[in-house]
């Protein structure tokens, strides 16, 4: 080590020296790298957006046609048929003011926990924050995000006697936000032990299954008991979802607020989780990938 | 020693074995990995003395590809790195291009390192030439601005201007090459880390690539240059390290090293064998067994006089009956140029399904017609119709031809350097007329 302080000596300060070692033990978060390379994040988002629906015939009205389908059936069986209760919003709206930030997630988490396998090219042949993978693949559900918010603009006018928008819409973009964190708190996790273990492939499809259903889209997390309720927003779609009607619609679910602050708690955990994870696999990536 | 650009110390890397092969694992390997574990650590404990530091492996599953490597140098210096195929080549530009971290020791880089592992690294083959020129620059390490203000200069050195709107995946190879080189030449690092890549690409590319790439050096720019090409490290390198089995062999001027190289048995493998069927090159219809260079009297050769014929010989293994094959080399030259690719065209078997069996198959190809130097030989088998690669096996073999100057090759009594991919002795007539011509 002395050597090597004599040698950084002689490496005048003129230009950025950096040092290749083995890391030991706990590594730092260290997110400034990430920011200095935010051009190739922009590069990269933007292809994934432009790759997502080449060679397609209905190109971006699939990020349409996905929800408002999906939307019809629920409103169909669960809301016309099975007549669950949708806290007085016409159901379709309920339904889909809450299948926005679903879809945005799942699409999200898919996308996130595959990235660094589908880029193992880039992983094994260029250095760079290998951060900017799993969040580039985030950030490229914004822009289907968005023309599917177009739809709701469009159901909210049509029910504009039953929706009143309140001032709650300006929490929106937090809301947005807070899909985002969760989104990528979930796809750190996967992604980078999709590195090593393949198992997470088949599990990622399963796992969104099992989460649709704990998570209150078709129905109001008004139906789960009182007791449970801050248990319940342990998953952090809860509160998402339900700060999303709440923006929206105005809606008052009983105790959203406690739900949202549990959501995000719980959110902040399990995105600091990730990024420790991360930051201590992502040396190995191009190793084993 | 204020003008040290790169300093590495006692690097090394470890990788297990596992790693490499098996690409990855599943739960239940790492499951059943942690119940034996116990047992195979206390079997490392006992064998660790014993085994020592030396070599490549210790019994444990584990390799070093690199170990022990140290060296400096100096701002604007171009250095070469050769060594045969896993030497420790790529690991050590990967390390020092931070993609894969060492195991031991240390490098100190002063200035913005760009590395070029490999031409066209995400490229995506859906978006234009033009958006492609961006995504890539991008990677490599350029700013949006910067690639902005080199765009036209970039679209010119690569030739594609007509195409730049077209998605990469309607061009030729050649098309996508030099569109890929042209972007990762304007790369303005200090320190430019470059493997292999000029093996790609026509011969005039090759040319104007190798020229750009003497421009880099000449700004004053620190460049470390892996290659095959002995004549391309020779060229533009005034410093050259051999490794070997992950450490230095030699580390001096170019000539030097590359004749310790050529000297040694490292730069080629005149037969190459794969005892394990099951994990030689090929499917379930054939596999390969052994790829070999022969003598007219059969002896197995890694130099061969130029004026005699040497004969590549393929052992292989047909599974399936009823495939027609086509064994095939390709042959390469030491600057990566494919100087012709044979087929087998025996009559016995062309068109022919062939059943279960052992087959060598040997093409001879004639004396005086090679030219002097390594030739890399690729051995590949495949199928007409409908088309199928049963392997393609890269850089199975190589061997040198040498031209003596006995004045009965093609090089006559000239003894200097003497250019050609081939190097073919051509009946020559010369007419004589003792009177003055007709004016």
């Amino acid at each position: 080590m002395q050597q090597m302080a004599s040698v950084l000596d002689d490496m005048s300060s003129e230009a950025p020296v950096i040092i290749i070692r083995p890391s030991r033990g706990w590594v730092s978060l260290d997110l400034r790298d990430v920011w200095e390379y935010r051009e190739l994040l922009y590069f990269l988002v933007w292809r994934n957006i432009r790759v997502r629906y080449k060679q397609t015939v209905l190109g971006a009205t699939w990020a349409v046609l996905q929800p408002f389908l999906t939307m019809v059936v629920f409103s169909v069986f669960f809301g016309r048929l099975a007549n669950i209760p949708s806290d007085g919003f016409p159901y379709p709206v309920f339904s889909y003011a809450a299948l926005l930030p679903w879809q945005l997630f799942a699409r999200a988490v898919t996308d996130c926990s595959n990235s660094l396998v589908a880029n193992q090219r880039l992983i094994t042949k260029v250095y760079f924050p290998r951060l900017a993978i799993p969040i580039s693949a985030v950030l490229g559900g914004l822009v289907d995000f968005g023309i599917a918010f177009l739809v709701l603009l469009g159901m909210m006018f049509y029910y504009r006697d039953r929706v009143v928008i309140t001032a709650a819409v300006w929490t929106l973009p937090l809301f947005i936000l807070l899909t985002m964190a969760t989104a990528l708190a979930v796809g750190l996790w996967l992604s980078a032990l999709n590195v090593q273990y393949r198992d997470v492939r088949h599990m990622v499809p399963f796992i969104i299954q099992l989460w649709f259903y704990a998570t209150p889209i078709v129905y109001s997390s008004s139906l789960v008991p009182e007791g449970f309720r801050a248990l319940y927003g342990l998953n952090p779609m809860v509160g998402v979802v339900e700060g999303f009607r709440w923006a929206l619609l105005g809606s008052q679910a009983w105790g959203t607020r406690t739900l949202v602050v549990v959501s995000t708690l719980a959110v902040a955990v399990l995105l600091f989780g990730g990024l420790v994870y991360f930051r201590r696999t992502e040396r190995i990536f191009a190793d084993v990938v | 020693m204020s003008d040290i650009a790169l300093h590495v110390a006692q690097l090394g890397k470890q990788y297990r074995i596992g790693d490499r092969l098996d690409r990855y694992k599943t739960l239940r390997d790492v499951v059943s990995d942690a119940a034996s574990a116990p047992l195979r650590g206390l079997r490392s404990a006992f064998s660790r003395d014993s085994s020592g530091q030396t070599g490549q492996g210790d019994g444990n599953g584990v390799i070093w590809a690199l170990r022990d490597v140290s060296f400096d140098v100096e701002q604007g210096e171009v250095l070469g790195i050769i060594g045969r195929n896993g030497a420790g080549k790529t690991t050590l530009l990967k390390i020092l291009s931070r993609i894969t971290e060492p195991t031991e020791g240390y490098a100190a880089i002063r200035g913005r390192v760009g590395s070029l592992l490999e031409v066209g690294t995400g490229f995506h083959l859906e978006l234009t030439g033009r958006e492609n020129i961006y995504l890539n620059g991008a990677i490599l390490g350029m700013k949006k601005a910067e690639i902005e203000a080199k765009f036209d200069e970039i679209v010119d050195f690569s030739g594609v201007e007509r195409f730049i709107d077209t998605p990469v995946k309607r061009y030729s190879s050649g098309m996508y090459v030099r569109l890929a080189f042209a972007v990762a030449a304007h790369l303005e690092p200090e320190i430019l880390l470059v493997d292999e890549v000029l093996a790609v690409g026509d011969a005039s590319f090759q040319k104007k690539c190798l020229n750009k790439m003497q421009d880099v050096g000449q700004e004053g720019r620190t460049v470390l240059f892996v290659s095959h090409s002995m004549r391309a490290i020779t060229r533009l390198c005034s410093r050259t390290i051999l490794l070997d089995e992950g450490r230095i062999q030699k580390d001096g001027p170019s000539h030097q090293a590359v004749g310790a190289y050529l000297q040694s048995d490292l730069g080629t493998t005149a037969a190459r064998q794969w005892p394990d069927l099951s994990e030689a090159p090929g499917n379930g219809v054939v596999r390969l067994c052994a790829v070999r260079v022969r003598t007219e009297d059969g002896q197995t050769t890694d130099a061969v006089d130029i004026r005699r014929p040497v004969g590549i010989e393929m052992e292989y293994e047909v599974l399936t009956p009823g495939h027609v094959l086509v064994p095939n080399y390709h042959l390469f030259n030491e600057e990566g140029i494919n100087v012709f690719v044979t087929a087998d065209c025996d009559p016995a078997w062309r068109r022919k399904p062939r059943p279960v069996g052992h087959y060598v198959s040997t093409a001879w190809i004639p004396g005086n017609f090679l030219s002097e130097g390594t030739l890399v030989v690729a051995a590949d088998i495949h199928t007409h119709d409908p088309i199928v690669r049963h392997f393609h096996e890269r850089d199975v073999i190589a061997f040198q031809v040498i031209d003596s100057l006995d004045g009965d090759s093609a090089r006559g009594d000239y003894a200097g350097s003497m250019p050609g991919a081939v190097r073919p002795l051509l009946e020559w007539r010369t007419q004589f007329n003792s009177k003055e011509t007709s004016l």
